[in-house]
């Protein structure tokens, strides 16, 4: 696959107003080359009006948005768009058009071969988990909503956009689909390195997939920060309520037991028996579940590769790292 | 009808099968021309409705007036100024079409989903590209709707054309009458439906073929 690298998208002051309202307001982020930037916040936060700048579906009225430095308000947008890569929450697949057509839009709107189309639209269509020789000749009609949305996102990706719009595109399928279509997705987007802007209302969606999360409200960004950070300092009490009550327990779920400072001290085999061996990875929340369910103060930790035995990780430390403000 | 004179005459319909055909032509050409000229005026005044949409109700009134205008009563309207003539019988039968044609692309395009729109234009079509890419072919199957009414009907009233010197089918219908001979009032009537239920298949097997996805199993 040809690959590119993403591309840095900077809002540099953007405002977008209507006569009777202001929908973005003095908005300033960076999104570095190859991150996930979530944008969140309550309907009317501005923040699908803010993806949509970015590829001009909506101009902004004042500021400047630039992707690696260049201002895009200079570019034709219809050059702008076929470099970018669009996914919305109604997929809006063309429904005349069969699943390898579709996909193969914006190649051919870039004047691709005829060949060089097909054979992009087959190598797109695996990864994003729909067998080509299955797929290829259906129409959007013959597909399941979760088999819709993976077809739109492999027709975003087609042309390898350095960077990725991406509105609620989860947000139409079930919750069994919509985990995996996520884990496909952050798949995908760490294969291709591209930088995505994706909206949701769901911040639980924003903390596992972001790697920056910018909150909004009003039309101004309340926050932005990593999804640890954002969890560990909300910035006032809108981004502590939005993040929810139970955000010490959502950050655990981002911290992992390797990352613990783990009690190498004590002897492996004077631990107690019920007590459940975790491996490094094992996320701080996951530990915090057996070792309740368990009835036990400390458990072991194993590294992920050899099984050797880095440490205890006691109740005490899960306590100590949940007040923690790192 | 004569006295003593079966329904039909056999005989008449075989040594008659030149002007029958001919008819055939003469109906068919007056048709295809009414459909053809009528699309493309109803298609113009369609993209001029899509863009200036309080052009619409103007539009609507002109073409539905001139729908209400019984067909007997505007051939006869045009006499003066065009005469026996096709292109009298073109003026009304093309007037008649526009209606119909004009309903059905307009909201044909409208009725184009909004996210399908929106994912067209965000993917870096460009307005034409646009329309002639998605819009049209997404409309297809109401507009091809609106062609086989307007030619079933526009087929029905070229029989009245025959008023006026022209008529196809509608000519036999007419010297049927006129001569109290059945035969040729028969073979007139009945090939004229025959042709509008002739007609009528074969657009639909063409809308088949323009709009294979709607024809999928969902």
């Amino acid at each position: 696959m040809a690959r590119q690298r993403g591309a840095t998208v900077e809002f540099r002051d953007v405002t977008k107003r209507y006569t009777d309202q202001v929908a973005v307001d003095g908005l300033s982020f960076i999104v570095p080359a190859g991150k996930i930037c979530i944008l969140v916040g309550p309907s009317g936060s501005g923040k699908t009006t803010s993806l949509k700048m970015v590829n001009r579906l909506i101009e902004p009225t004042a500021g400047a948005i630039l992707i690696d430095g260049t201002d895009i308000l200079q570019e034709d947008p219809v050059q702008l768009r076929r470099r970018i890569g669009y996914v919305i929450q109604q997929v809006g697949l063309f429904p005349h058009q069969t699943i390898e057509e579709n996909v193969g839009t914006v190649p051919r709107l870039l004047g691709w071969t005829t060949a060089r189309i097909r054979a992009r639209s087959t190598e797109l269509l695996e990864p994003v988990g729909l067998d080509p020789k299955r797929y290829a000749a259906r129409y959007p009609a013959q597909l399941s909503g979760g088999e819709r949305q993976r077809a739109g996102v492999a027709r975003a990706l087609a042309a390898d956009p350095p960077v990725m719009l991406m509105d609620e595109p989860v947000g139409a399928v079930d919750p069994i689909v919509r985990d995996r279509l996520q884990a496909e997705l952050l798949r995908i987007q760490r294969d291709q390195g591209t930088t995505v802007l994706f909206v949701t209302h769901d911040i639980d969606e924003a903390i596992r997939l972001g790697d920056r999360i910018a909150i909004m409200k009003d039309g101004k960004l309340v926050q932005y920060a990593p999804p640890g950070e954002l969890l560990a300092h909300p910035a006032n009490e809108f981004v502590a309520q939005f993040v929810g009550s139970d955000r010490g327990l959502k950050r655990l779920g981002l911290l992992t037991a390797g990352g613990a400072d783990l009690d190498a001290g004590v002897d492996r085999a004077g631990v107690d028996p019920r007590a459940p061996e975790l491996t490094a990875s094992t996320t701080l929340r996951d530990a915090l579940a057996v070792m309740l369910e368990r009835a036990v103060q400390q458990a072991p930790v194993v590294d992920d590769q050899d099984g050797r035995y880095l440490g205890v990780l006691t109740l005490a430390q899960i306590s100590k790292m949940l007040g923690s403000q790192a | 009808m004569t006295e003593g004179e079966p329904l039909i005459r056999w005989d008449w319909i075989g040594s008659h099968l030149d002007e029958i055909g001919f008819r055939l032509f003469q109906h068919v050409e007056l048709t295809a021309i009414a459909i053809i000229v009528g699309f493309i005026i109803a298609f113009v005044l369609s993209l001029l409705i899509l863009r200036i949409p309080r052009i619409e109700g103007p539009v609507t009134w002109v073409t539905g007036t001139l729908y209400t205008i019984p067909s007997l009563a505007l051939f006869a309207l045009l006499i003066p100024y065009t005469g026996l003539t096709v292109l009298s019988a073109e003026i009304g039968l093309v007037s008649y079409t526009l209606l119909i044609l004009i309903r059905n692309i307009v909201r044909g395009i409208r009725d184009v989903p909004a996210d399908v729109l929106e994912a067209a234009t965000g993917m870096g079509y460009d307005q034409r590209d646009r329309f002639w890419r998605v819009e049209v072919p997404l409309a297809t199957a109401v507009i091809m709707a609106g062609v086989r009414v307007a030619t079933i009907s526009t087929i029905g009233l070229v029989t009245v054309t025959a008023l006026i010197g022209q008529g196809g089918f509608g000519f036999l219908i007419l010297i049927g009458i006129q001569r109290f001979f059945s035969t040729e009032l028969i073979v007139g009537a009945v090939c004229s439906v025959s042709l509008a239920i002739f007609a009528d298949a074969m657009l639909v097997l063409l809308q088949r073929r323009l709009t294979p996805w709607t024809r999928v199993a969902q």
